[in-house]
């Protein structure tokens, strides 16, 4: 059996939920696609119990209703999870990974300025990227978005 | 309890190589707490990504940054072949890990000189900098850009190695060594380099490793952690090196880590230019690719640099995502400031060899100042200046260089 198919035969008897939600995309890249609120659960699991202590970065997406999340974790063996969450537009709350990943801050910060994302239990502060004056309801990552300004198209 | 002094450092600071900004208190001479503001030079990357073909993506994401551009074409390149499922030949494989060594030298001899600018040492600066030279005008006679490879191509590389560049890489790797040999020994003897950098910015593993920091100043705090070697990519699993790292936890650790980084790529170098093997330089890679994922993840030379790239179905990709080394280092910063003395500050900043273009992803365009569009080579821009300077009352021919 190989490390992803170990560690996936773990994860899916701790999380019975993750059972056909695991997929070996390569040697050391593992996809997985968890529930926006048991993902907090996935991730302290997946911290202390397999080692899974690196925060790599969150990349946002826009899939049309909804938005993706994809935490890029791995560990010292050079195994990188995928850990897909998803919100709807229509909702778009998660739930900060802060308390498991202490540098997350500012790959939380982004997602909440380029994806208008709430993250929850992220503390309040300066913008990342985009500059203090930036108009709240903008959010440039989203395909629907066009820049306003003539001289920007 | 003493009075706190609120002190601004940047966004515009001469102790600051980019624009980046750092709120300071002070308690007397020491830090007492600080924050940090960026963005200052975001330029939408990842957003004009979304609107271009993959190849136009290549040159644009190649100025993310003007140091490690190879680092970021090959990672973003890597991802593109790994989602439209094209495996490039094995000699482009071996010239993207020669050019990524030399960037590499290049990068870490440059930081050296930064690093002793930043404690006073400008000698240090001056026969580093003059060394990064020879790195320079091997990458230059490779790729032709000094700067701005342009190595990588959808589906391999654009030029081939010819034996007798190879020798002339080989006869300038001597040279370097030689000189690294004699850093190596200044910065590890010399009592100015150990008085200002030993116990200045520690950091310690548990912080390293709960911030999650990256390459060298993850390794100088004895987090044994390298992408190279991790999670090879490119030929990284035949090649024969060692991860460096030391447990000084402070920035004198930084310096001997980076010195010792050196003398592994000359190692690499070697190993790649004696075991190339023949072959093509490129795949056919059809313009549509597939709707797709991948992520890779590359040993930049201040850390670990991460592309994400997904496919449509067409010929742009639907997101491209980086994230650069000081992205993942950025938290550990104001850790590392807090509680030291602030005539220290600069050079905490400079020990993660910081590079905030590459992390906000901006981009600067200047445009002469009639409006007009046109391509300048060297004695054009020369004369350009010259011109520009003499207009503002200053005529660099008047002055008189003989003693």
């Amino acid at each position: 059996m190989s490390n992803e198919e170990k560690i996936i035969s773990e994860l899916t008897q701790k999380f019975t939920f993750l059972n056909e939600k695991c997929v070996i995309v390569r040697p050391r890249r593992v996809t997985i696609e968890v529930d926006r609120d048991k993902a907090l659960d996935v991730f302290r699991y997946l911290f202390s119990e397999q080692k899974f202590d690196f925060l790599s970065t969150i990349v946002g997406l826009d899939s049309g209703e909804n938005l993706e999340f994809i935490y890029n974790i791995n560990n010292k063996e050079g195994m990188l999870i995928n850990v897909k969450v998803f919100a709807p537009k229509a909702d778009a709350v998660i739930k900060s990974v802060l308390d498991v990943y202490a540098g997350a801050t500012y790959y939380e910060k982004e997602l909440e300025g380029m994806f208008g994302v709430k993250v929850d239990g992220l503390p309040a502060g300066r913008h990342y990227p985009l500059p203090e004056n930036w108009p709240q309801e903008e959010h440039p990552l989203l395909k629907d978005w066009k820049p306003k300004d003539k001289e920007l198209k | 309890m003493p009075k706190r002094i609120e002190i601004p450092l940047g966004p515009q600071h001469p102790a600051l190589k980019e624009p980046e900004s750092f709120t300071l208190y002070l308690e007397g001479e020491r830090v007492a707490a600080s924050n940090v503001t960026l963005g200052y030079n975001h330029r939408g990357i990842e957003k004009a990504c979304e609107q271009r073909s993959y190849i136009q993506c290549l040159y644009l994401i190649e100025r993310t940054c003007g140091i490690c551009s190879h680092s970021h074409t090959t990672a973003f390149i890597t991802a593109s072949e790994e989602v439209a499922q094209v495996e490039i030949p094995k000699r482009a494989k071996y010239i993207r890990v020669l050019i990524g060594e030399l960037e590499r030298i290049h990068s870490h001899l440059l930081w050296v000189g930064v690093a002793g600018h930043e404690i006073g040492f400008d000698s240090l600066f001056m026969y580093s900098w003059r060394d990064r030279e020879v790195v320079m005008d091997i990458l230059a006679m490779l790729t032709g850009g000094r700067v701005q490879y342009s190595i990588n191509t959808f589906g391999g590389v654009r030029r081939d190695i010819s034996a007798a560049q190879k020798e002339q890489v080989l006869k300038a790797i001597d040279i370097l060594e030689e000189r690294t040999k004699y850093y190596i020994e200044v910065a590890t003897t010399e009592t100015t380099m150990m008085g200002r950098l030993k116990n200045v910015g520690g950091l310690t593993y548990d912080i390293a490793m709960k911030y999650n920091a990256s390459g060298p100043l993850a390794r100088a705090s004895g987090v044994t952690r390298d992408v190279r070697r991790d999670d090879p990519y490119l030929v990284y699993d035949e090649l024969d090196f060692n991860v460096i790292t030391n447990d000084g936890c402070d920035v004198f650790g930084r310096v001997v880590v980076r010195a010792l980084e050196l003398m592994e790529s000359y190692k690499i170098i070697r190993q790649v230019l004696n075991n190339m093997p023949d072959g093509d330089l490129t795949v056919k890679v059809a313009r549509k690719v597939p709707a797709n994922e991948a992520t890779v993840r590359y040993e930049a030379p201040r850390g670990e640099d991460i592309h994400y790239v997904r496919g449509n179905g067409t010929e742009k990709p639907e997101r491209v995502k980086l994230r650069a080394p000081t992205m993942a280092n950025l938290a550990s910063i104001t850790y590392m400031l807090d509680g030291g003395y602030l005539a220290d500050v600069p050079i905490v900043i400079a020990a993660i060899d910081p590079c905030f273009s590459c992390t906000d992803r901006a981009i600067t365009v200047k445009q002469l100042d009639n409006g007009r569009e046109g391509t300048l080579d060297w004695n054009k821009l020369r004369e350009y200046s010259i011109e520009w300077h003499k207009q503002r009352g200053f005529d660099a021919h008047k002055i008189k260089l003989s003693i």
